[in-house]
């Protein structure tokens, strides 16, 4: 059984007004079962005695409707018996900040982005969020965890002659966040950021197309957290591998057999799954089934090793769970979500990858993403590109697109940059599920330069 | 669920302790459940029920917003006290609409009992027939059955009071085999209104007739667009273009083009909140009454949906397509139409010299949104046809084109139209398939 309630505050301010400013509560239980070797689960707002028996009548009516079609009985493994607490360590709790001050940096942001002459919306946005779970099973597991989340970021929009264009900072669709106190928010520099940001959507108007053809990419810290999320976070959710998403996002090319023998990328490429570090959007203490947070490999040295697992598919596997079963909220039944999925730092400083491209281009922050339903094929659209010339940056592109097939693309992965350059990235809208779940996952990525890459797909 | 004597009660306990000089009480409350299967079997099957009210006021020209789904007197009274708060923190704001004033709201009714009061068990029976049918022919079931009760109500110190419930049932289904996939979706009122028995048919026959794909180089090619990837171009049409705010910001295709033609004459969408043949809710997230509003009519660009806000900037009335206000979004179409047409499933298809047919589109998302660019892949059936029949099943491609441009050229639709869940969740969509002259596709994979 879990309880959970959540606070959040969200804050819109779009070209000099408030657009929203709101204050969301929820909270309820939800119930989930094993009856007769098969899954229920139910959950309702009303905390009362009644409706916990309710609801959990209901859940059991469930599971012995699932039972009426099912396979083998569910094996969770070993049992889970933690008794434990978990908070994220903030500095500042973002609720006790008054919302005056938010809301004058936000406005100030926000007129800094106006100033620029051609800006046709300019939207700055904060969001803070806290929930507060408690976790019980019958095999004697009691867990209470609260984490925090503060967010925020920009966006500018520039309207020209039949075109749009739009820059953000200092993520991808006006939004960065983390576990992390009101302290994220000071630390972005959201005002300082917001004219260059401003200026860069209205040159955006009048650069030239980004060109097609085979060339060597480099990508920037954001956008390659977004690229880790596709084509790597994806398809090692043991559930989609399974077939369990069959039906909506797909299944995955990571299929069991490949597991400890498949190259994922060159021998520079490795990834963790991390759900243990400070601030990033997928640190928690423990699982919604009450396995504790870790760290676990699931790329070394280009070698696909691990997988992201619950107790019920680690069981098939005969493993033990490495916790990244999480669930949208208290009606929700947990599903396996991606916790910090990194890819671990190389060695270069980015001047002097640069300096090491010969001709090629950099591209900047996500404007557009889409993968095929085996996690394979992928087109990635950014905000921003530049010419990579005789190791130096050069023309300004829009429209830059990149495309390519999973294995070849990191295949081609021959510099990654340092830790340095390295940072967790919050991804707060990742979706899947049915009913559909919204999780918050994080990334760990520096820049890095993939070799033949097919860029620029667009007419104009 | 409260029903409508019981959201009355909760509205009048908030409207007589607030102090601001509007307020809003918007309830949306529900009982879903799911049932999930794969593999042919039962693996997720899940219940919620939740009502929440969402509080606004306005003082002066400042709004405050609080939401809660902790119905009782104490809770309902902190929302108020933070809606309040919030307000008194914000800046002036000269934009802000009045709330709607007490209007009629047309009936739209929504609501089955049989949907209402499916068991766990009716559902199961369901998910059975796809993993029997997929089962005896070899291949593998996937998919979702869900059935839900909505409730939603909206009352303000103006003297507005709307109430609503309304009930969807809706099904979609993959079924596999190793090499091959096929799908099948609906959405309805009353769940008896769901044929599970064809559905499951349907993408067992496409499973069966998608097998041994072939690779197909990338390129421009005609093609028939089954109701459920039409269904997709015209979603997000309505997302990018058809809201009176993209107009305004000058981000819509639609700007500056009313009255000219710019799609083929043969399509006619609109937005219709009221007819029953869709998935019917009779107001807005203010409570405004719902009305037909025509957008594109025999290809030319008519008109835009409005909220309040948009509508008070361009001096019209709202057509009552809000989302909960004050909102960056902007006002939203989320009943949408496209005119069906007179061509058989058969006769679209005899229309390709050769082409391809496609069953649905994957992962579709804007790359340049003021062209109606975007970019997704085929999925779950997508076959070569040659001399007006089907030739072979071919790997799946990514496309990357103008959803506009694509309008431009239709060359048949479809007699029939499929109602489907809308990509975003509230609302339906109900089209039909359409042949086009050309498609713009830009990449393969390896299935």
């Amino acid at each position: 059984m879990r309880i959970v309630r959540r606070a959040s505050r969200s804050i819109t301010v779009k070209n000099g007004e408030v657009a929203s400013l709101e204050s969301y509560t929820t909270e309820g239980f939800g119930v989930r079962v094993v009856v007769d070797g098969a899954w229920g689960f139910a959950s309702s707002a009303r905390l009362e005695p009644r409706e916990v028996d309710r609801v959990t009548a209901l859940a059991v009516e469930i599971a012995r409707a699932s039972a009426l079609f099912k396979l083998e009985p569910v094996n969770l493994g070993e049992p889970v018996a933690h008794v434990g607490t978990y908070r994220t360590p903030v500095k500042v709790d973002p609720f006790s900040v008054p919302l005056e001050k938010t809301l004058d940096l936000l406005l100030a942001a926000d007129s800094a982005m106006r100033a620029v002459k051609g800006i046709v919306v300019a939207e700055s946005s904060a969001a803070f969020i806290r929930e507060e779970k408690t976790f019980a099973n019958t095999e004697g597991a009691y867990i209470e965890q609260e984490i925090v989340e503060t967010g925020g970021g920009l966006q500018a929009l520039a309207v020209g002659n039949d075109d749009v264009q739009q820059r953000s900072y200092p993520n991808s669709f006006g939004r960065h966040q983390g576990t992390a106190g009101y302290e994220l928010l000071e630390a972005i520099d959201m005002v300082g950021n917001a004219p260059r940001v401003a200026e860069e959507a209205v040159m955006l108007l009048t650069a030239p197309v980004c060109p097609s053809g085979v060339t060597t990419i480099i990508l920037d810290a954001t956008q390659l957290a977004l690229q880790v999320h596709e084509s790597c976070g994806h398809p090692i959710e043991l559930d989609r591998v399974m077939g369990m998403e069959a039906a909506y996002a797909g299944t995955s090319f990571l299929t069991l057999d490949k597991l400890g023998t498949f190259r994922y990328g060159s021998p520079i490429v490795n990834i963790t799954a991390d759900a243990t570090i400070p601030g990033g959007l997928g640190t928690f203490g423990y699982d919604d089934e009450g396995v504790e947070a870790q760290r676990t490999p699931i790329v070394r040295e280009g070698i696909f090793v691990g997988y992201l697992t619950s107790r019920e598919t680690a069981a098939r596997l005969g493993q033990r769970s490495n916790g990244t079963m999480r669930a949208d909220g208290w009606n929700r039944i947990p599903i396996i979500r991606m916790t910090n999925i990194n890819l671990e730092p190389g060695e270069w400083d980015f001047d002097d990858l640069i300096a090491d491209t010969d001709d090629g281009i950099y591209m900047e922050m996500n404007k557009s993403w889409s993968i095929d339903d085996k996690r394979l094929n992928f087109q990635f659209g950014t905000e921003v590109a530049y010419q990579i010339k005789n190791g130096k940056m050069g023309q300004l592109y829009k429209n830059a697109t990149y495309t390519g097939i999973t294995p070849q693309f990191w295949a081609g992965c021959d510099a990654i940059c340092n830790r340095n350059h390295w940072n967790v990235w919050g991804t707060p809208n990742c979706g899947k599920g049915q009913p559909p779940q919204v999780a918050h996952v994080g990334h760990g990525t520096a820049p890095a330069r993939f070799r033949n890459v097919q860029v620029g797909v667009m007419k104009g | 669920m409260l029903g409508e004597k019981g959201f009355r009660k909760l509205a009048d306990q908030v409207l007589s302790k607030s102090k601001a000089d509007q307020t809003e009480v918007l309830l949306q409350a529900g009982d879903s459940a799911l049932t999930r299967f794969a593999n042919s079997y039962i693996h997720q099957n899940v219940a919620e029920s939740d009502a929440v009210v969402r509080l606004r006021v306005v003082i002066g020209q400042r709004t405050g917003v609080a939401t809660t789904n902790d119905l009782s007197a104490d809770g309902l009274e902190r929302a108020l006290e933070t809606a309040m708060l919030v307000a008194g923190l914000q800046p002036e704001n000269p934009n802000t609409p009045p709330m709607p004033a007490p209007q009629p709201v047309p009936l739209a009714v929504a609501f089955s009992e049989a949907t209402a009061n499916a068991s766990p068990e009716l559902r199961a029976r369901a998910a059975g027939v796809f993993c029997t049918l997929a089962r005896e022919k070899g291949l593998t079931a996937a998919g979702a059955f869900r059935t839900a009760i909505w409730e939603m109500g909206v009352a303000n110190s103006l003297g507005h009071f709307v109430h609503s419930a309304g009930t969807v049932a809706d099904v979609n289904s993959v079924i596999m085999s190793d090499d091959s996939s096929g799908y099948s979706e609906a959405a309805a009122v009353d769940v008896r209104h769901l044929d599970v028995e064809a559905l499951a048919a349907e993408a067992v026959d496409k499973a069966l007739r998608s097998r041994n794909p072939r690779p197909l180089p990338a390129g421009e090619y005609p093609v028939v667009l089954e109701a459920y990837a039409t269904a997709d171009i015209v979603s997000i049409m309505g997302y990018l273009a058809f809201s009176a705010l993209a107009v305004q910001e000058g981000r819509s295709f639609m700007a500056g083009k009313f009255g000219q033609p710019i799609m083929s004459p043969s399509v006619s969408i609109w937005d219709d909140g009221l007819d029953p043949s869709g998935l019917p809710l009779p107001f807005d997230f203010e409570g405004a009454p719902k009305k037909r509003v025509d957008l594109i009519q025999g290809g030319v660009a008519v008109g835009v949906v409005h909220d309040s806000a948009t509508a008070l900037k361009d001096g019209v009335a709202s057509t009552g397509h809000s989302l909960p206000m004050p909102n960056p979004q902007g006002p939203f179409p989320l009943n949408l139409f496209m005119a069906p047409g007179t061509a058989s499933p058969e006769q679209l298809i005899a229309g390709l010299d050769k082409g391809l047919l496609v069953t649905r589109f994957h992962y579709t998302v804007p790359v340049h949104p003021a062209k109606a660019v975007v970019t997704g892949m085929t999925r779950d059936g997508t076959f070569w046809v040659e001399g007006g029949e089907i030739a072979y099943a071919v790997k799946n491609l990514r496309f990357t084109e103008s959803y506009l441009d694509a309008f431009n050229r239709v060359e048949g639709i479809g007699r029939e139209t499929r109602l489907l869940v809308s990509r975003f969740e509230i609302g339906g969509v109900r089209v039909p398939a359409v042949r086009l002259a050309g498609f713009r596709f830009t990449g393969t994979t390896e299935f």
